[in-house]
Order: C-alpha cells, then sequence, then structure tokens
C-alpha cells in the first residue's frame, strides 16, 4: 500500500513536474497515423515539385522571372519557392492540424479524463502538449526546406540565390535568409496555433478545431485580397504571411516582418490565454 | 490574465502607432476660383484659368502650385492638393489654358502663354492673405507637377525668381529631343553622369507617342477644325513633324523655346527631379539634361528615379510622401535636409502584397549623389561585345514589316512583361553579344556604344541611316528582356554611298536593370521600329562596331538604408517580457499550500454538501453528502440519470461543484489536485489511444504518471484484464468488453488507495461478472477502498459492504447493503396468501402484515415485520393454520427496497 509521501497527500512517486513528460507525450503521438503521414507529406512535397518542373519542362514560361520560374535556378530557390507554395495553406493545415489535435483528439478518445485523473495538472497538459504540437510542427517546417535543399542540390546545384528583383545572393548568405525566413514563418504561424489550440479546449471534436481554425485563415487571406479595406488588412493575421519574401534581398526591410511578427504574436498572446484560461476552469465531461 | 491584457494593450498600442502618426487629418477648406491672366506676346489675351485653392488649419502658410499634366484638368491632382494642404501649405491647383473650363488655346508651355498665365498665378497667391510672403508681392512657393505640369514648373523657375523650389515629376528637358530624338551624335557624350543622352540633331520622330499625346489636344471639347484646341504654330509644328517625319529648324526652335532647356541655365532654386525608369516618352536622359543644366546654373539638385513613368505607373504613396517632405523642407525647414542625394529604384518581378495590392518588389539604392554633379563621375564597366563582322542590314522600303520594341503608355501591371514584347525583324537588324556576366551587373543609366555605320556599295542607299539601337538582357535559357521597352534612335546623315564608314557616339535609352549571373547583353541595331517614323526609302547598310564594347553605368550606393522597425521590435520584447512574468506569476500561484483536514486523513472519501447546477437550472447532483470508511465497498446505487456519474466527475476533480466540498484522505480535491494520485478510476467507458496496443497504452499511461515503473504492478493488472495476448493488439480493435476490461486494469495500476470504478460490469459477460465481483471484494480486502456505481441492483447487493442510493441527485439512503435490503421484513411464499396474512396478524408481537403490496404484488407472497418473533415460530403457525410454505426468506431484494426508497414518482 502505498503511503502519502508529502503533505500534498500525493502517492508514492507522484510530483505534479514530472507528470506527461514530453518524451511520452512525443511517442503518443508520433505513433499516429495522421502525424506520420503529415509529416512524410511535407518530406515528400520536395520530390513532388521536382516531379512537376521536370514533366513540365517544355511548356514552362521562364519569362517572367517570379519565383517560380527561377525555382529551377538554385537549390535555394527550389527551397524558397517550395516554401513560398506551402505558406498560403499548407502550412496553416499542418500548424492547425497538429494544435487543433491537442486537446480534442484526447477528448473524442475519452482519454483526457484519465490523463487529469493521473493527475496532470490542467495547465501542464495543455502545455506539454502544445510543446509536442509545436515541436512536430516545426519539425514539418523545417523537414521541408530540408529535404527541399538536399534535393535541390543535387538537381539544381549550389549556385546563387536569385532573387525575384534580379539580386544574386551567394549560396552561404542565401542559406542563413532562408533559415531566417524558416525562423519567421514559425513566428508567424504561432497565432493559428493559438487559434487551434483555443478551439482544441473548446469542443470534442478534432476536425472542428482543425478546420475552425483553418476557415478562419481561409476568412482571413480572403479579406486581405479586399485591397478596398485598405490600411484596415493590416490587423488580419494573414496579411504579413509573405513578409518573409523581404529576406531574400541585399537589403532586408525588416518592417513588414516586425509588423507581422508583432501580429502573429499578438494573436498567438491571445488566444493561447484564452484557451488556457478556457481548460483550467472548464468541466471535463467527454 | 491581468498580465496577459496589459500585453496585449501594449502591444497593440505600438502596432496602431504607425496608423496614428498619418492619421492625422486636419480640416482643409476648399475654394474654386476663376482666375483671370492676361497672356501673348503682346500681352494681350484674357484667359480664364479654373483653379482650386485649399487652404490649411493654420494660415499664413507657404504656397504650392499644383500644375496637371497635359490633357488633365486640376482635379487630376486634387488629392495631392488636399494632402499638401493637410501637411499645411496653401495649395493652388488648376487647369491650364486650352483644357477642360479653362478658356484659351494650347501653347505647350510656351514663355508667352502658359509661363505667364503661372507668373500671374504665383502674384495672385501673392494676394492672398493666407499665403507667407518673402517680401511684399513675392509668396513663399513652391510648384511641384507631372509631366507637362512638371516642365512649367521648370520654365517658371527659370523666369520668375518669387518661386523657391521645385519638384517636376516626369517631365523633360527638350521636347524636340523628346519627339524626335537621335541618340547618336559624331562628337562626344559628356560620361559624367550616368544617364547622358547624345541629344543629336535631326532626330527620328517619336510617331507612338506624339500621335497619342497630341491627341489629347485635338479631340479636346470644344475644339473644331484641324489644329484641335493647339494655338497655330505648335499646330503647324506638329503636322511638319508628323508628315514628313522629320522636324525642321523652325519647329526644332519652337519646340525647344517651349522646353525648360530655354531657362534652365537661370535656375538655382533647390530642385528634386523625378524621373521613371519606365518611361519611354521622358527618359531618364531627359532628366539628366535638366540636373546638368540646373547644377551648372547653380541651383542644387536631388535626383530620384523610381519604378514607374509613363509606361509604368505615377509615383507611389511613397513617393509622394518624399516629395513632400521634400518641399516642406525647401518652404519651412522643417525636417531633415533631404540634400541633393541620388536614389534609384531596383524592381523585380515577383509580385508581393503592398499597399495597393499586389506589385513588383522593389527595392531602393541611394547613393550620396548623382553622379558627374556632385562626387566623381560614374563608374563605367566595359563590356566587349562581339558580333560577326560588317553585318549587312536590310532597311525595307517603306519600313515594314517595322520590330515592335513596346507599346507607348502600357502601364501598370502590363509593364512588368512589357520588356518582353518584342521582335525584331530578320535581316534587319544587327547583333553584338557579350559573354556572360560572372557576378551581378546593376545597370543604373544609360550604356555608350560606338557603331560604324556605311552604306554597302552596289546596293541601294538612301544618302543617311535610320537605326534603332536596343541593349537586351539575356538569360542563358534564350529569353530576352529589353529593360524599360527602351530603344536609341539614330540618325546618321551624309553617309556616302561609296561605303565610307561613318563612325558615331550611340547613347542606349536609360535603364535600370539587374542582369543575373550566367545572363548576358545583346545589343541589336535594327533598321525599323513601330513606334518611330523610320527610312520609307530602302537601303542595306552595313553595321559594325567601332569600340571594344559597350560602357555600362554602374552607380554603387546603400541599399541597407531601410531603418529597424524599432516600435514592433520593441512591443515584441515587451510582449515576450510580459509573457515570461504571467509565467513566474502562475508558476509562483501554483505553489499554495495543499487543503488539509488532519482530522480526515485517514478517510478515504467524504463528500460534504455537494451540489452541481448547470446553467439553465438543472441540477444533476443537490447537496449530497456521504462517507466511505476504510476497506469499504461501496455502491453507488441510482436509476440512470440520477446523478451518480457527475458526483464520481466531482470526485476526479473533472467537474467543479457549485456548492460543497470533496475531501480524499483529508485532502481537498481540486482538478489536478495532488491527492487524486491516489486514486484509480474507471467513470463512463474507456479511454485509449484507438492507434496504440492494450499493452502499450498501459505503459504509456503509466509513464505519464510519472511514478516509477514498478509501483506499477503491470502483471497483477494484466491478469485482471484477462485479455492474453490480445494485449498486442491495437486497442481499436477491441470489442467493447476487451476495453472495459483493460480500463478496469488501467484503473489498478499502482493499487490505488481509493478505487472509483463507475458502471464496471456493463458489456461483461456473466462469467466475467463473478470474476469481477471476486476482484473488488479481494481489493477491499487487501485494505483498500472501492466505491462502484451502479443502475444493476443485484450487481451492488452481491459486491458491496454497504450502499449509497442516489435519486434525482439527491440522497436517498446510505448504510450497509444487508440494513438496506431486509428493512426488518421477512417474505413467506404461501399458496393461501390472505390467510397467511391472517394468521401471522394473529401472532404476537408481530408489527404489521401485508398481502397485497402498493408496490410489488406478487401473487400468493405474504409480508411480515416479525420484530423479534423468530421465523420458525412463524412458519409453525402458518403450518399448524394449514398453510401450505414454499419459501420463506428475507423480503425481496435489494430491488424492492430500492424501489421502495426513491418512491412512486420513478416509476
Amino acid at each position: 500500500m502505498s503511503a502519502p509521501t508529502d503533505v500534498s497527500g500525493a502517492a508514492t512517486g507522484y510530483r505534479p513536474g514530472h507528470t506527461l513528460p514530453i518524451r511520452v507525450e512525443l511517442i503518443r503521438q508520433l505513433r499516429r497515423r495522421r502525424v506520420q503521414i503529415t509529416l512524410a507529406f511535407m518530406a515528400i512535397l520536395p520530390f513532388i515539385l521536382l516531379g512537376a518542373f521536370k514533366i513540365g519542362n517544355g511548356s514552362s514560361n521562364r519569362n517572367s522571372g517570379q519565383l517560380v520560374d527561377l525555382a529551377t535556378s538554385s537549390a535555394i530557390n527550389f527551397v524558397v519557392f517550395a516554401l513560398f507554395a506551402a505558406a498560403g495553406f499548407l502550412l496553416i493545415v499542418v500548424v492547425a492540424l497538429f494544435f487543433g489535435d491537442t486537446v480534442a483528439s484526447e477528448a473524442s478518445w475519452s482519454s483526457l479524463k484519465y490523463l487529469l485523473a493521473i493527475p496532470v495538472p490542467r495547465g501542464r497538459l495543455l502545455r506539454q502538449k502544445a510543446i509536442v504540437a509545436g515541436l512536430m510542427s516545426l519539425a514539418g517546417l523545417v523537414l521541408l526546406p530540408a529535404v527541399g535543399l538536399v534535393v535541390g542540390l543535387i538537381w539544381y546545384g549550389d549556385g546563387d540565390m536569385v532573387s525575384p528583383t534580379g539580386e544574386a545572393l551567394p549560396f552561404g548568405m542565401a542559406l542563413g535568409r532562408l533559415g531566417l525566413g524558416v525562423v519567421y514563418l514559425a513566428i508567424n504561424l504561432v497565432w493559428v496555433a493559438g487559434l487551434a489550440l483555443l478551439l482544441s479546449v473548446s469542443t470534442n471534436a478534432p476536425l472542428a478545431a482543425v478546420g475552425g481554425a483553418v476557415l478562419v485563415s481561409i476568412v482571413s487571406e480572403i479579406l486581405d485580397s479586399i485591397t478596398a479595406l485598405g490600411g484596415l488588412r493590416e490587423y488580419l493575421p494573414t496579411h504579413y504571411a509573405y513578409a518573409w519574401a523581404d529576406l531574400f534581398s541585399t537589403d532586408i526591410d525588416w518592417g513588414d516582418m516586425a509588423r507581422g511578427v508583432l501580429s502573429a504574436s499578438l494573436y498567438g498572446v491571445i488566444f493561447t490565454a484564452l484557451a488556457a484560461r478556457r481548460f483550467a476552469t472548464r468541466d471535463i465531461t467527454s | 490574465m491581468v498580465v496577459v491584457v496589459l500585453a496585449v494593450a501594449a502591444g497593440a498600442a505600438v502596432w496602431y502607432h504607425r496608423r496614428q502618426a498619418t492619421a492625422t487629418a486636419t480640416t482643409v477648406h476648399t475654394q474654386d476660383e476663376t482666375i483671370s491672366v492676361v497672356d501673348g506676346p503682346a500681352l494681350d489675351q484674357h484667359v480664364k484659368l479654373d483653379a482650386t485653392v485649399y487652404l490649411p488649419q493654420h494660415t499664413p502658410a507657404p504656397a504650392i502650385l499644383i500644375s496637371p499634366g497635359f490633357g488633365d484638368t486640376k482635379n487630376s491632382v486634387a488629392d495631392q492638393a488636399r494632402q499638401f494642404a493637410e501637411r499645411g501649405f496653401v495649395a493652388l491647383a488648376y487647369t491650364p489654358r486650352g483644357f477642360g473650363d479653362s478658356t484659351g488655346q494650347i501653347a505647350l508651355n510656351s514663355p508667352d502663354y502658359e509661363v505667364t498665365d503661372a507668373r500671374q498665378l504665383v502674384s495672385w497667391l501673392a494676394g492672398r492673405p493666407e499665403v507667407l510672403k518673402d517680401a511684399p508681392g513675392d509668396p513663399r512657393v513652391g510648384v511641384t507637377g507631372g509631366s507637362y505640369g512638371g516642365a512649367l514648373s521648370l520654365m517658371l523657375a527659370g523666369t520668375d525668381k518669387r518661386v523657391d523650389a521645385i519638384a517636376p515629376v516626369i517631365t523633360y528637358n527638350d521636347l524636340s529631343q523628346a519627339l524626335v530624338p537621335n541618340a547618336a551624335t559624331t562628337g562626344t557624350v559628356g560620361q559624367g553622369t550616368p544617364a547622358p543622352g547624345a541629344f543629336g540633331p535631326d532626330g527620328v520622330f517619336k510617331r507612338g507617342w506624339a500621335g497619342d499625346l497630341f491627341a489629347a489636344g485635338f479631340t479636346a471639347q470644344g475644339s473644331a477644325g484641324a489644329c484641335g484646341k493647339f494655338i497655330a504654330q505648335v499646330c503647324q509644328a506638329y503636322e511638319q513633324i508628323a508628315t514628313t517625319g522629320r522636324a525642321d529648324a523652325q519647329t526644332v526652335a519652337l519646340l525647344r523655346r517651349d522646353s525648360p532647356v530655354s531657362v534652365t541655365s537661370h535656375i538655382t532654386v533647390p530642385t528634386l527631379l523625378v524621373q521613371g525608369e519606365q518611361d519611354t516618352l521622358f527618359g531618364l536622359d531627359q532628366a539628366d539634361a535638366n540636373a546638368r543644366q540646373i547644377t551648372a546654373a547653380g541651383g542644387k539638385v536631388k535626383m530620384i528615379w523610381y519604378a514607374g513613368g509613363h509606361d509604368g505607373g505615377s509615383p507611389s504613396d511613397a513617393l509622394n510622401q518624399r516629395i513632400g517632405d521634400w518641399l516642406a523642407y525647401q518652404l519651412t525647414g522643417v525636417g531633415t535636409d533631404p540634400g541633393t542625394g541620388f536614389s534609384y529604384d531596383v524592381q523585380g518581378s515577383v509580385r508581393a502584397s503592398g499597399d495597393n495590392g499586389a506589385e513588383p518588389t522593389v527595392h531602393t539604392v541611394t547613393a550620396a549623389g548623382y553622379p558627374g554633379l556632385t562626387g566623381g563621375a560614374t563608374q563605367r564597366q566595359s563590356i566587349p561585345l562581339t558580333g560577326a563582322a560588317n553585318q549587312l542590314v536590310l532597311s525595307p522600303a517603306g519600313g515594314a514589316p517595322a520590330a515592335v520594341s513596346g507599346f507607348p503608355g502600357l502601364s501598370g501591371t502590363l509593364s512588368a512583361v512589357a520588356g518582353r514584347l518584342t521582335t525584331d525583324i530578320p535581316g534587319e537588324y544587327a547583333e553584338f553579344d557579350s559573354q556572360p556576366v560572372s557576378g551581378q551587373l546593376l545597370i543604373a543609366g544609360a550604356s555608350t556604344v560606338q557603331l560604324r555605320v556605311s552604306s554597302v556599295p552596289g546596293q541601294p542607299s538612301a544618302g543617311q541611316a535610320v537605326l534603332f539601337a536596343k541593349l537586351y538582357d539575356v538569360a542563358p535559357n534564350g529569353t530576352r528582356t529589353l529593360p524599360g521597352a527602351g530603344v536609341a534612335p539614330i540618325r546618321i546623315t551624309g553617309l556616302p554611298a561609296d561605303g565610307t564608314p561613318k563612325t558615331v557616339t550611340v547613347t542606349l535609352p536609360g535603364v535600370v536593370q539587374p542582369v543575373q549571373s550566367g545572363h548576358f547583353l545583346q545589343l541589336v541595331v535594327s533598321t525599323t521600329d513601330s513606334n518611330y517614323a523610320g527610312l520609307t526609302t530602302p537601303s542595306v547598310l552595313s553595321v559594325q562596331l567601332a569600340g571594344d564594347g559597350i560602357a555600362v553605368p554602374v552607380v554603387p550606393g546603400a541599399t541597407g538604408s531601410t531603418p529597424l522597425p524599432w516600435p514592433q521590435i520593441i512591443a515584441i520584447a515587451v510582449i515576450v517580457l510580459l509573457c515570461l512574468l504571467a509565467g513566474i506569476w502562475l508558476a509562483a500561484r501554483r505553489r499554495r499550500g495543499p487543503d488539509t483536514d488532519p482530522e480526515l486523513t485517514e478517510i478515504p472519501l467524504v463528500l460534504n454538501g455537494i451540489s452541481k447546477s448547470y446553467p439553465g437550472g438543472i441540477k444533476a447532483v443537490a447537496d449530497l453528502s456521504f462517507r466511505v470508511e476504510h476497506g469499504q465497498v461501496v455502491g453507488l446505487l441510482g436509476p440512470n440519470g440520477a446523478g451518480k456519474t457527475t458526483a464520481l466527475r466531482i470526485l476526479m476533480g473533472l467537474v467543479r461543484p457549485t456548492a460543497g466540498e470533496i475531501r480524499v484522505f483529508g485532502q481537498r480535491v481540486r482538478p489536478g489536485a495532488p491527492v487524486l494520485s491516489r486514486i484509480g478510476s474507471f467513470v463512463e467507458g474507456s479511454g485509449f489511444l484507438p492507434h496504440l496496443s492494450g499493452m502499450t497504452n498501459l505503459k504509456l499511461y503509466w509513464k505519464a504518471t510519472g511514478r516509477p515503473a514498478e509501483q506499477a504492478r503491470f502483471a497483477e493488472a494484466l491478469k485482471i484484464a484477462g485479455l492474453g495476448d490480445a494485449v498486442n493488439r491495437k486497442v481499436g480493435n477491441y470489442s467493447q468488453g476487451m476495453r472495459q476490461r483493460l480500463a478496469i486494469a488501467q484503473s489498478m495500476l499502482g493499487l490505488p488507495d481509493l478505487l472509483v470504478l463507475d458502471e464496471p460490469t456493463n458489456g461483461l459477460d456473466p462469467p466475467q461478472i463473478r470474476d469481477m465481483r471476486e476482484v473488488l471484494r479481494r481489493y477491499a480486502a487487501s485494505g483498500r477502498t472501492v466505491l462502484v456505481s451502479s443502475h444493476l441492483l443485484a450487481e451492488v447487493e452481491q459486491t458491496c459492504s454497504h450502499v449509497v442510493v442516489m435519486h434525482l441527485g439527491k440522497l436517498v439512503a446510505a448504510g450497509e447493503v444487508d440494513e438496506i435490503v431486509t428493512g426488518g421484513e421477512t417474505s413467506f411464499r404461501v399458496d393461501d396468501a390472505e390467510r397467511a396474512a391472517d394468521v401471522l396478524r394473529d401472532l404476537d408481537g408481530i408489527a404489521s402484515v401485508s398481502d397485497v403490496d402498493d408496490d410489488v404484488r406478487v401473487e400468493g407472497e405474504v409480508h411480515a415485520r416479525l420484530n423479534g418473533v423468530p421465523r420458525s415460530a412463524a412458519i409453525d403457525a402458518l403450518v399448524h393454520a394449514g398453510v401450505a410454505v414454499d419459501q420463506v426468506g428475507p423480503r425481496g431484494r435489494l430491488e424492492d427496497a430500492f424501489l421502495q426508497l426513491v418512491g412512486g414518482e420513478s416509476r
């Protein structure tokens, strides 16, 4: 029989700070088919793009000098195009998927109540799950450019990155900028993570949380395309989604990126705080 | 939460900061005016000019005169004028003579007409009390305008000393060179500035643009006749050029007199020249000429080349802001000295989202000064060109087919592709290529090249040559781009028919073009261009390079001019800091001591007045109190909906009670209370990760507790689950019963002191139910405590030592099972119930007898409260009375007691 070891009356060996270790939560998540497929897709996407460029070689219009036409000019160009293509929707879906799944999927499996009965303190549960979702999102976000870089280096070489403004950045410098771009994307997607987390603690249906976050981002993108809204569009969370493209010139204009980071972190903090508050006070009935 | 709100508020404040800075809209009063002026060579023509004056909030203020482009009225500059007034200037926008509601005819910025009118507008401003004056009759005034209006500002500054500063935009220096240019000269071309034009005599008529431009005057409202609204001299000059394709001396003289070049030697005021890089009408060479002439005259010149022009769009809001800043400094001294620097835009083709939607990406290069004017001469990189020797080109009869270099005025989104809509006609051009450039080459200005041109003996000769030189940027895949769609028209006169060559220096169009590594330059010299009036008589020419190659201007500058966005960076830092503080605060709050009742530390469970009501007044649990003592197996009994599960959820810290408290081993239960670690639970169904095996689920669950593995007792738990090999299969494939057993096994991991099971036998088959019963009994026997909820009465009766009966959220009864079950009554199964009842009633000491039970009516049954009378005595009495007794026992089952307790309303 286990006797209480401290004034809190807890069972022997129980310490709140040791519950649901990151490693355990990672194992629980990484064995999911959904997670495996998503991460695998991020790794495969560069090959799909490569195939598309190879097949579409004959009819490609390389005249316009746009990113898509520059994509095959160097490894970095290839990666930048892959990220550019993914930034609008795919990355948002991936982040929404990982974060929207956190609590809602446990609720849908009815396993949430048993985790809370261990007890994993609610704040800690949310934190550990958010950290793991963040790690997986980051893995996806890094996997795409990393595999893309290898693919690009093999097929397109380590030539200068040619920016859409016609500037040439040497490979080393462009690689550094690419790293910064990935960092910016990671920060810029924080708002999606926060929103998906908030929806995840508010529903027992994981897909509702994921879909809700994606839906909001789509609405934001649609509104962002209405130029008549003028300056109001700056308050849309997706407005600065492509600001990282500013990195690929010798003179970096940090203005939009700083605003993008500020906007995303504000939305992220608000959504995450609401999620934490909601989860802390909510009755678990699943 | 407070900290988060603060963080959000602080961040938002900085975020909005940028907008507030620009959104200080002030009241602007406007007055429409009709200003009468007198002009003409003899100062005898009365003209009424339609104007609007925009008055700022505070007067007197410096004035800005704004003149619109050719064919436009004051309305086209209304926004600009209003912005100037918002900045605190008196802005006067007007429609020049011959256009809109202004009277008179178009004289093309003639010193006798439009320029005279403008001088009288300056006088009119001097007469306004709202305008700040340098001296009586001399207002503090700046002049700006685009194209036609820009030229007017130059000409006014050259003829009226009262003008204090000018900012001409996309305008010309010499209209004769803009409309009938010759980019070749047998003389030398100054190489000091980046974009010189050869400005040779007897040029080639820029047919496409001239037609578009003059149409505004020919088709203007109220015009009739061949000359439209033009004055006769201008009309004649245009007809002369348009019909012959060449400008005679008289026409050239008229055009030069009506151009800034006639007065630039008198301009000494600060001048901001803004010229477009996409401009085949007034190219960079026109601004270059203005800059040289004004600097020579003593004026201070600042130069801006922007990504736009007559072919590519108006200045952006940001550029207009810069123009406004420059004028503000010149007229009021407010702000930082914009100096005499030079900046040019490098345009890409990817569409980024900008203020006006999708825009090509642009970055700006800033140099300390315009080379050749301040600082040293322009660096020119010599790039060797090679081509086939002695290339012969045909100038076809009639000038057709003609090469296409672009379309005049093609603007907006098409400008990005305009440079690619080019065709050259085979046989009509000579071609000279460079090697691919190794690094990036950023051409900024007009390249120059020397050509040797000759007639070919034995072939037709026109006695002259008209050629069009173009410099392409060619990608490795062969895609050619003609930067700015620029063409350098060349006319070489007096070309001997015997083949004696003439050597000319050609100034190619001024462009800003980033030539990427691996691309090469290609000089094409063609005999035709669809936008120009070339030769119509056929001839054959030989075109050769005279020099080594092409001299490409390069203007190094700082590209790192974008300031860091400090307000945003600080706001981000503040948010990060506040989040850290919030984290520390939350961590400190969590370290609150436990709420312990020392008297109850040995009591597994005490519920005290627990209530749970939901919004809408539904009460799931009402004032529930009971105790569970050590070693008991307690059944929580009640029909579906009695509130059993809610009570258990509250006990697990999953649901917050609206009133009351629960103590487990003396510790108050809250969500996440550490004492919950001593409870093993199975509440309302199993909860497993379907993609993992039963074994992995249990292992990961235990790992999630963070407790030592040896405490788990997996073997014992697995034995209870009794899943055999199935424990290694995915839970997703389990039956309901298998999951149930696995969940109960999970609840027993670590042998918790208090085991809480909600309907544990649901979905189990009878042998399993029997085993479960045994498991629970043994579990309690080992000194632990079990709380089982069920709606199955028999289950509780057979498993539990104690029972708590709930109904409609309330406690109905609590106590030992036997006590509740019997209630002291004995039931007899007899053949004649009525007679038996009578017999029993007659027995001494029997409290009550009933044969017709209201609740349970079973044929042939009699119930009696024996009240201490031995059962054997009662049986004896019955037998003696001749009643056949079939069965005797404690009354009914828990079922009966339960139904009695919950009362009739449940049925």
